[in-house]
């Protein structure tokens, strides 16, 4: 029978069936400080061990400074879980990159960068923004502290399969417009909730042309449609990506798992439960409005009259979204003044992500009426950048130049904003008080985002 | 752990779409290294006017007189969406919410919930409106919630709901779902001699 990439992932990782829910094994488990102490804990009080240790990697990521490498910078309760991680890493034999070690980054940065992550892997981690591993040909899910232990004690987790769901994308992006546009278009085509009980594959002709930074962007938000996983199938690109990687296949047995890798991906006549299909040629440089990542516009756009939607639920959240965010409907995007840019996260932090923004940065000055800061995604991340002059840019137009960490996105540390406070944000979550309580999000991609940093406005990159 | 077979309990309506993880437990809060004591911080933006918690915000529907010792949170669609954060869900147990009933909830979070012991039931929108109509009109009615007959009766009111199987017998038995499967260890160790050599990732 014809099978979706998903069936085949699915299956290749079945180790048997209990009362009708699929065991899956597990190949890959990342863990960082903030969702994984209860798992251990949970493990001691039942006298259980890690079954697998070598096949967990951890990091330091959520709730560490982006000022200093000091794990003591962001008070004591951060501090205590960061030490918390250390014992349990050792205790459990676990690989840990702390803060300040070459290889710590943003967990979903990290991992691929390392060559952690092969095609053909379930990857799992205690975030919800894990199906970014899904751009590796991988299936990847975010799980929950009980299922963090659940691995730790089994390397499996239980599971009921997901309907599959096709995003097809077409065409060439035209300049100015990146990977955050499209996924953004997406959501807001299948709604905050439209992909619930779906895995996405994102196909089509548009993905060759795209980077493995692009196609991590787009995959990373697909939890934002409500999608299980989002994934892509393996083609030379990703290939040649991990491909002398530190933890990648080496020899003979990169060999073998090249051949394996090439039969991943969904049979010509397989079936998909549901379709979408988008022209990326056409589309404008997005950003949302709202407090969910499905409400979006196109950057020359306008906010929307909350009447001009014929769901009387999204008239209400519409609504409901004006009213926090302190817009009006019919406001150009163009009119609408930031006081913060934040470049970072799991979305976009990568080298690439940073070379589109300080393409920008050098244009100009940032808005004196703006405090813009620029935090990347992993220390091999920083090097990079660093080694490409990219930070002299950012701190000669006037962005902070930070050490990597998941930081603004979500402010577990001390990078979150005041009551009021309007960011531009690379981000995944333009949530109520995401940034911080009062606070308004704008979600937005690299170049958008440094071009509103100079301009002081949500910016249409190709005007500047 | 325990079993969940029946309740009976006063529900309090909170009828919103798209309520998200960060707003039943907000990031500052997840730096806890127990599972303890996060019912304090539930819906915290909302709940309170302040960020220490010192002054209740009077127009949140949690903090009316009438709706004190509620154990039943009624809601809109893709409820629980966005953070994986487990701390969201121990938040609203610990807070005393034993059941959530909502148009729909987002994976991760129902995942999460059915791991704590935590009844999820979905209805349509119309039969929430009607339960919401029910509170409005006699905030103390009692609703009772009969997992083993999938039966929630209030006000004279019968509503049937389902529930996947599995999810029911875990909830009856209070299952330990990872000593479930240590049973299979056996199945696990053969698959593990499965998996070619290149694809072990060690």
């Amino acid at each position: 029978m014809a099978k979706t990439l998903y069936d085949k992932l699915w299956d290749a990782h079945l180790v048997t069936e209990i009362d009708g829910d699929g065991l899956l094994y597990i190949d890959r488990h990342l863990a960082h400080e903030v969702t994984s102490p209860q798992a251990f804990a949970g493990l001691r009080q039942h006298g259980r061990r890690v079954r697998c240790p070598e096949k967990t990697i951890a990091t330091m990521d959520h709730s560490i400074s982006t000022r200093s490498f000091d794990i003591d910078a962001c008070g004591p309760q951060n501090a205590l879980q960061l030490k918390t991680l250390v014992k349990n890493c050792n205790d459990n034999n676990i690989m840990l990159f702390p803060v300040g070690d070459s290889r710590q980054g943003i967990v979903h940065v990290m991992g691929p960068e390392q060559g952690l992550i092969w095609p053909g892997m379930t990857v799992v981690c205690g975030d919800s923004h894990t199906a970014t591993h899904g751009a590796l040909g991988t299936l990847a899910f975010g799980i929950g502290t009980s299922d963090v232990e659940h691995v730790f004690a089994t390397q499996t987790l239980r599971q009921s399969k997901a309907k599959n769901l096709r995003v097809e994308l077409s065409g060439r992006l035209a300049a100015g417009v990146s990977a955050k546009d499209i996924i953004l278009a997406v959501i807001a085509k299948l709604t905050s909730a439209g992909a619930t009980g779906y895995v996405i594959e994102y196909a089509g002709d548009t993905l060759q042309h795209l980077s493995m930074a692009a196609r991590m962007t787009i995959c990373n938000m697909s939890i934002e449609a409500g999608a299980k996983a989002g994934m892509m199938a393996p083609d030379q690109v990703t290939f040649d990506y991990l491909r002398d990687k530190p933890f990648a296949p080496k020899g003979d047995a990169w060999q073998q798992a090249l051949d394996y890798w090439q039969t991943l991906y969904s049979d010509a006549d397989a079936h998909f439960d549901k379709t979408i299909r988008i022209d990326v040629a056409a589309l404008a440089p997005q950003v949302t409005w709202g407090t969910n990542p499905g409400q979006v516009m196109a950057i020359d756009g306008a906010v929307p009259d909350p009447a001009s939607f014929s769901d009387a639920k999204q008239r209400a959240a519409a609504s409901n979204a004006l009213h926090y965010v302190g817009l009006k409907q019919g406001m150009r995007a163009g009119d609408i003044a930031i006081s913060h840019v934040f470049i970072g996260s799991c979305t976009n932090s990568r080298i690439e992500d940073l070379r589109e923004a300080a393409a920008i940065a050098v244009k100009g000055r940032v808005a004196s009426t703006v405090k813009a800061i620029v935090v990347p995604g992993s220390m091999a991340v920083k090097k990079q950048a660093e080694a490409e002059g990219l930070h002299q840019i950012f701190l000669n137009a006037g962005f902070e130049w930070r050490l990597p960490g998941c930081s603004m996105c979500l402010g577990m540390n001390d990078d979150t904003l005041q009551p009021h406070d309007r960011c531009a944000s690379t981000s995944n979550r333009n949530f109520e008080g995401r940034q911080g309580r009062g606070s308004f999000t704008h979600l937005v991609s690299p170049a958008t985002a440094a071009a509103s940093a100079l301009t002081g406005t949500l910016c249409d990159v190709r005007t500047l | 752990m325990r079993g969940f077979t029946s309740l009976s309990a006063q529900a309090v309506s909170l009828l919103q779409d798209n309520i998200d993880t960060d707003q039943l437990l907000p990031k500052q809060f997840l730096n806890a290294i127990d599972r303890i004591g996060f019912g304090q911080h539930l819906f915290h933006d909302w709940r309170y006017l302040d960020d220490k918690e010192a002054v209740l915000n009077p127009d949140f529907v949690l903090n009316k007189p009438e709706h004190q010792g509620a154990e039943i949170l009624l809601s809109g669609a893709n409820f629980g969406c966005g953070s994986s954060r487990e701390h969201a869900p121990w938040a609203l147990a610990d807070y005393g919410f034993k059941v959530i009933i909502a148009e729909s909830f987002a994976d991760i979070f129902y995942a999460n919930c059915v791991n704590n012991q935590m009844l999820l039931i979905t209805l349509p929108a119309e039969q929430i409106k009607k339960l919401s109509d029910i509170i409005a009109t006699k905030p103390d009615s009692l609703f009772h919630i009969d997992l083993e007959r999938e039966l929630l009766t209030v006000a004279a009111i019968g509503i049937g709901f389902s529930i996947e199987p599995l999810v029911k017998q875990n909830l009856l038995l209070g299952l330990d779902r990872i000593g479930l499967t240590l049973t299979v260890q056996d199945a696990i160790s053969a698959y593990e001699k499965r998996i070619p050599r290149f694809m072990r990732g060690e």
